[in-house]
């Protein structure tokens, strides 16, 4: 069992939990803060029989997995900031071709090179829209190494459900920060496997005709049957059309299977929200800092009966946004503050989300460094009207 | 196999030009596979964008029409999960050497086992006519109403700079010459790349006063010579047609699979 407990990076976490999901093919290219999460599968993987490559460029190794995973393998790819700007036509073509994969952007600062060694989430908007046209994404996050751990299993298994590129939006100080990870025993964290056609060889097969319940089983990329793969509006056969009817069908269904199932997607944790009267939302490593401060005031209980209730939602779905669940648990809170480590990206979801957007606060840091239990302290204090 | 079957006839006629050197090309590469007799089940087409990138639509293999200039890079991972299927990846001269070239050169670097064909018309023609890194310096084009003073590449130097393992190069004038290069391209173990000059006279043609298609045929006889021809030493302008390059070197997915043996053994085989 020993085995089992690791003393390890973020980065590191996401390998295990990348592996514990039966992942076998993962290429990268080099850029901090993420390239552990190469070195790690270098060795990793073909100790399993899987295959590392290590690509002449981003958007190559973008390709390679997308190439890979229609053969029918999972796959991963781990960048960051300027990697991530990379990849965004080839993402495209993963959503539109409907490709399962992962991708991991362990946020740095930007705009370009930016602050390559330390801490921001500046990419949340990017992780939405960042490839052109219309569209829908899943992008997952998490604060501690064992959240990493299962949201990088659940990553691939909404891969495999949606047929969709899923991402990973990590930041460096979860990347690189070391603490403990108790790897699951197998079967402890259920796993999505592929959905395969069950049509025989040499039998028509429509690559892109959903079932009823709206999946689209696969067929394994150069085996049993001849389909082709376009990133053009494509018709159930998988061959190019621009009739207007089929695609308004297929973006509509694109967007569907993942925005009509936001209450499936969604992911948030909740700390002391019963008779909270001021609410923290936060998600990554910025939410640790907020749980820190909440957990302080909840132990010191006279506190809390001075008025000083505070809770905490952490979100680890950032997209698609679950609105009507923040709304829900918004209804009764005098103060909303979001806390995030840049100029107010979830900010603006989370007052869409509200009844009183006006409630509705930034607490942010935008320096590189990670915003810390006093720094939200302050903030909300200057919010409250109580001075610093 | 005949060459019918080896086809979606559907979608035929195809899209290509009257006149344009795509579908001669499609036609040796069908001969050569025909000839070697390879199951289509058995071949994957990965191409890009542009007009050369369409033939992947023409074909019943496997097929991927991806993104413009990542056709390689696409390939490399189909390759890499499945060794034993037969990796062709048609391009065009922009495709593979301007947005592709990075793929391009490391592709070849790598020497993994897949055929490149750069179908070189010497233009943009889908976005009609705009000149690519294989116009020539001093030839005209949509973007270049004044003359080209972009230097060209030399695909076949490029290639072996690259360290391909195999590199042609022929024209859509002398397809039994093509289909015998393409067949032993595709059969070569290790990164083959194929330049086949194949001429475009709706866009290439016209802004260059080049005349007929036939005309542009005739042009590729008059320019071009077998490698180290006698016509070769009196005339040093005429371009070499031929195999330049056939090296036996490690192949990378081979070579990756040693990898795993030396890594299983280290681990003692544990696979958690």
């Amino acid at each position: 069992m020993i085995n089992n407990i690791k003393f390890i990076q973020g980065n590191e976490a996401c390998v295990e939990g990348a592996l514990y999901a039966g992942l076998d093919f993962f290429a990268g290219y080099p850029i901090t803060p993420s390239t552990e999460i190469a070195e790690m599968m270098s060795i990793r993987l073909p100790q399993i029989g899987g295959k590392f490559l290590q690509m002449e460029d981003e958007i190559a190794s973008m390709c390679a997995i997308i190439g890979a995973s229609l053969t029918g393998h999972k796959v991963l790819t781990a960048t960051s900031g300027p990697g991530f700007s990379l990849k965004q036509e080839a993402l495209g073509y993963a959503i539109m071709a409907e490709i399962p994969c992962v991708i991991v952007n362990v946020q740095r600062g930007g705009p370009s090179t930016g602050n390559p060694t330390h801490v921001s989430q500046g990419d949340v908007n990017q992780s939405r829209w960042g490839t052109h046209g219309d569209h829908a994404i899943i992008v997952l996050t998490a604060s501690n190494h064992q959240d990493v751990f299962a949201i990088t299993v659940e990553a691939f298994n909404m891969a495999e459900t949606y047929r969709t590129p899923v991402i990973l939006l990590f930041d460096e100080v979860v990347g690189h920060m070391r603490e403990r990870l108790v790897i699951p025993e197998k079967g402890d964290i259920p796993l999505v496997q592929r959905l395969k056609t069950a049509i025989k060889r040499d039998v028509d097969y429509h690559p892109y005709l959903p079932r009823e319940d709206g999946r689209l089983p696969m067929s394994d990329f150069g085996e049993d049957h001849r389909y082709n793969v376009t990133g053009l509006f494509h018709d159930m056969w998988g061959f190019p059309t621009d009739n207007p009817q089929v695609v308004h069908g297929l973006l509509r269904h694109l967007v569907d299977k993942i925005n009509n199932n936001v209450h499936q997607i969604a992911r948030l944790k909740e700390y002391f929200l019963e008779d909270a009267t001021t609410i923290l939302i936060s998600y990554g490593s910025s939410a640790r800092s907020a749980l820190h401060l909440g957990s302080a005031l909840h132990l010191a209980k006279e506190r809390r009966t001075r008025g000083e209730r505070l809770g905490l939602i952490e979100l680890q779905t950032l997209w698609p946004f679950p609105y009507g669940i923040i709304r829900q648990k918004c209804e009764n809170a005098r103060f909303i503050v979001v806390v995030e480590m840049n100029m107010g990206q979830m900010l603006h979801e989370i007052k869409l989300a509200v009844n009183n957007p006006e409630k509705v606060f930034l607490a942010n840091r935008i320096d590189g460094e990670l915003i810390t239990p006093d720094d939200i302290k302050k903030i909300i204090r200057l919010i409250q009207g109580k001075g610093v | 196999m005949a060459i019918k079957d080896y086809i979606r006839e559907r979608f035929f006629p195809h899209l290509w030009c009257s006149g344009c050197g795509h579908g001669m090309v499609l036609n040796a590469l069908l001969r050569a596979i025909e000839a070697l007799d390879i199951h289509k089940s058995d071949i994957v087409m990965v191409s890009g964008i542009g007009c050369s990138s369409r033939i992947s639509g023409y074909v019943d293999f496997h097929t991927m029409h991806t993104i413009h200039g990542r056709a390689l890079a696409f390939a490399t991972g189909v390759k890499m999960s499945r060794p034993e299927l037969n990796l062709i990846v048609p391009m065009g001269d922009g495709d593979a050497l301007a947005i592709g070239g990075n793929h391009f050169i490391h592709t070849a670097r790598r020497n993994i086992d897949m055929t490149a064909i750069i179908m070189n018309n010497r233009i943009y023609g889908m976005t009609g006519g705009q000149y690519s890194p294989l116009s020539g310096f001093g030839t005209m084009a949509t973007t270049a109403p004044y003359s080209n003073i972009d230097h060209d590449f030399d695909v076949v130097e490029l290639a072996k700079a690259a360290g391909a393992s195999f590199v042609a190069r022929s024209t859509t004038y002398h397809v039994q010459q093509l289909t015998n290069i393409l067949k032993a391209a595709i059969l070569h173990k290790g990164f083959s790349a194929v330049e086949v000059l194949s001429q475009c006279p709706e866009y290439f043609g016209r802004k260059n006063k080049m005349g007929t298609p036939a005309d542009m045929l005739e042009y590729y006889k008059e320019n071009t010579t077998t490698i180290g021809s006698k016509k070769k030493q009196e005339n040093p302008d005429l371009l070499e047609r031929g195999i330049f390059v056939q090296n036996d070197i490690p192949e990378y997915c081979s070579e990756y699979d040693k990898i795993i043996e030396q890594a299983k053994k280290t681990s003692g085989g544990k696979t958690k």
